[in-house]
């Protein structure tokens, strides 16, 4: 990490325009490089903050492989209100941004956390603004101001208070498997089982609501899918049809649910309309049609399907019998995801041979494929309801982790902190828990 | 994987010599199933006319072609995995003769059975719910062509979520990718 931010102070100092000779990469708003920006440790006056916000703040940030946060090393002073900001200071270590903060304790005992961001080069305070919260809350308050600062400075909404959903499974010695639905901060803190089982647990599926989620469930032996809510922990089945119950897909405004049914025969996808359970087949073909996703427009869904003898993501219209094909790079592609501007398609793709399996995304307009990952057995993309981020499934000096990686492909990090063979995340939509 | 190509190869072997003592109703044994524990009443290895020799030997010959094809049989029956290639949904031929077996076994006793679908690991989740799907139908397919009704078959898929092999490479995968035949 030090290297690359080594690297890239270098560029910036150098007035350098492009880090990687060999891609362009577009982000938006026209910024195309990680922007060096300093988060000063907050301050806390008569009181301890029992996490490190600022650095919860510098993490988000970098995560977004949209700013390169300094080392804290490297820092000459450490202000924590306006008046003591020495902008050369800043200057000196290559910051083009600069968030200070310090934190109270109010008199009914919740947190106040005042912050502000300046433009280094300019000395000018961009944003200055406070966050409330119980000491519980001291995370999201920093996902807040991190939240805020993205905005601020790219103009798009922040993903940082967003949450995650994702399955582990454990072997005792006896060979026994117990799988857990776990419910987390979108990085992995705070990680709570929502389900446990003693049979598989797959496709878990977050509504656009924030509130349920849809998964399989083998429980009766064979799968199923259900719709439970997370705070409550209320479940209800909702399919129950021979053969396979798979990939639940929720439409964008939670009105229907997209799945896998076998009982026709071969893997269809139906669309069952939650209100009035009223069931709408999608897809009409002899070859394997599975991993529905749908378009922003409530109808567009896109769809794996082994038509052309090998799987590759296809899309068709709810009530049209037309299917297009997407993808044509590579020898297998699966599991679609779009993106949130719906430009960059997000998969599983294999590029030759048969046994290297890596996230990839498609740029939807300029037909141009990137690999996002290092590792070769990926698995189950999910992305930032920003479009920002990526979170994957995959293995790992012989473990099976969640990596998270900018969609610019520049950061990719492990999910710490979670016990087991990890897999299937899935990213919430924004919530609006925000404190 | 050697242990599995020697039980096929072995009941490949067993298979001939049935459909030969099936074939040959005169006593003849087949060298590849004598029985090495045959007492004085066993005929000798190299086959003979069943005629040229005293009822009491016919009567023993039989016999051993009975247990020969218990033996046979049981060993078939004993076979309850069939193994595929990656990417594929196809039997392999020795997977038939097994399923031979098992699909006279399933007609006379009206038992039921759930065939039970796997793949390895590599790939997606639910794809692979598919290509498990895939696999146990076509064991299911070959049974009901065989005369098994299909009442008595029952198809569930596991996709990769339930390997026999836990391991990360095509010693384990090859191991995985199968249909299950489960009373």
């Amino acid at each position: 990490m030090k290297l690359v931010l080594r690297l890239l102070l270098v560029a910036q100092l150098l007035l350098s325009s492009q880090l990687y000779a060999e891609e362009v990469l577009v982000i938006s708003r026209g910024v195309d490089r990680a922007m060096p920006i300093a988060v000063v440790p907050f301050a806390a006056s008569g009181m301890e903050l029992a996490e490190d916000a600022a650095m919860i703040v510098s993490n988000d940030l970098r995560n977004s492989g949209l700013f390169a946060p300094i080392e804290r090393k490297n820092f000459i002073s450490m202000p924590a209100f306006a008046e003591e900001i020495i902008f050369r200071d800043w200057r000196a270590v290559g910051a083009q941004y600069l968030v200070i903060g310090n934190a109270s304790r109010l008199p009914d005992q919740r947190i106040q956390l005042n912050y502000a961001l300046y433009n280094v080069a300019a000395q000018q305070q961009v944003l200055a603004a406070s966050t409330t919260g119980t000491d519980a809350q001291l995370r999201d308050l920093a996902h807040h101001v991190a939240d805020r600062i993205y905005q601020s400075i790219t103009g798009d909404r922040g993903a940082f208070s967003t949450r995650l959903l994702f399955v582990s499974s454990q072997r005792d010695e006896r060979g026994q498997s117990t799988y857990q639905l776990h419910h987390a901060d979108y990085d992995g803190a705070r990680a709570k089982t929502i389900l446990r089982s003693s049979e598989p647990i797959l496709s878990p599926a977050y509504g656009p609501d924030g509130k349920r989620v849809a998964y399989v469930s083998f429980e009766q032996k064979k799968p199923r899918i259900y719709i439970q809510d997370i705070a409550t922990g209320q479940r209800e089945q909702i399919t129950n049809f021979p053969g396979l119950n798979g990939a639940p897909a929720w439409s964008p405004d939670g009105s229907k649910l997209a799945f896998v049914l076998s009982k026709d025969g071969n893997p269809e996808i139906y669309a069952l309309d939650l209100a009035s359970r009223n069931l709408q087949r999608v897809t009409n073909h002899a070859a394997i049609d599975t991993e529905p996703f749908w378009g922003k427009d409530g109808k567009t869904i896109y769809f794996t399907s082994d038509r052309s003898g090998r799987p590759q993501i296809y899309k068709t219209t709810l009530g049209s019998q037309q299917t297009q094909r997407v993808t044509f790079v590579g020898n297998y592609n699966a599991n679609p995801k779009l993106s949130a501007d719906e430009k960059t398609l997000v998969m599983i793709h294999r590029q030759e041979g048969f046994t290297v399996f890596k996230v990839a995304a498609l740029d939807l307009e300029k037909e141009r494929l990137r690999i996002l990952s290092n590792t070769s057995l990926d698995e189950s993309p999910t992305v930032a309801p920003n479009g920002s981020m990526v979170i994957y499934a995959t293995r790992q000096q012989g473990k099976g982790v969640l990596i998270l990686s900018s969609l610019n492909g520049r950061v990719r990090t492990v999910l710490p902190g979670i016990s087991g063979e990890v897999r299937e995340p899935a990213w919430s939509p924004f919530l609006s828990n925000q404190p | 994987m050697f242990k599995v190509h020697n039980s096929k190869f072995f009941a490949l072997l067993l298979a001939a010599a049935l459909v030969t003592g099936c074939a040959s109703k005169q006593g003849e044994t087949d060298s590849a199933v004598v029985d090495p524990n045959a007492g004085p009443l066993g005929t000798e290895a190299g086959g003979t006319d069943a005629y040229g020799t005293g009822y009491g030997q016919e009567f023993d010959s039989s016999l051993q072609q009975q247990q020969a094809e218990q033996a046979g049989q049981a060993a078939l029956l004993a076979t309850t995995t069939f193994y595929f290639e990656f990417d594929s949904s196809s039997l392999r031929p020795d997977a038939l003769v097994a399923l031979d077996a098992h699909a006279a076994d399933l007609i006379q006793s009206g038992r039921k059975v759930i065939l039970e679908g796997h793949t390895d690991e590599r790939g997606t989740r639910e794809y692979n719910m598919a290509l498990g799907e895939r696999r146990a139908q076509a064991v299911q397919r070959y049974l009901i062509l065989q005369g098994v009704p299909s009442s008595q078959l029952e198809v569930v898929s596991y996709g990769e979520e339930s390997p026999s092999v836990v391991g990360h490479d095509e010693s384990a995968w090859s191991l995985n990718r199968r249909v299950e035949l489960r009373k």
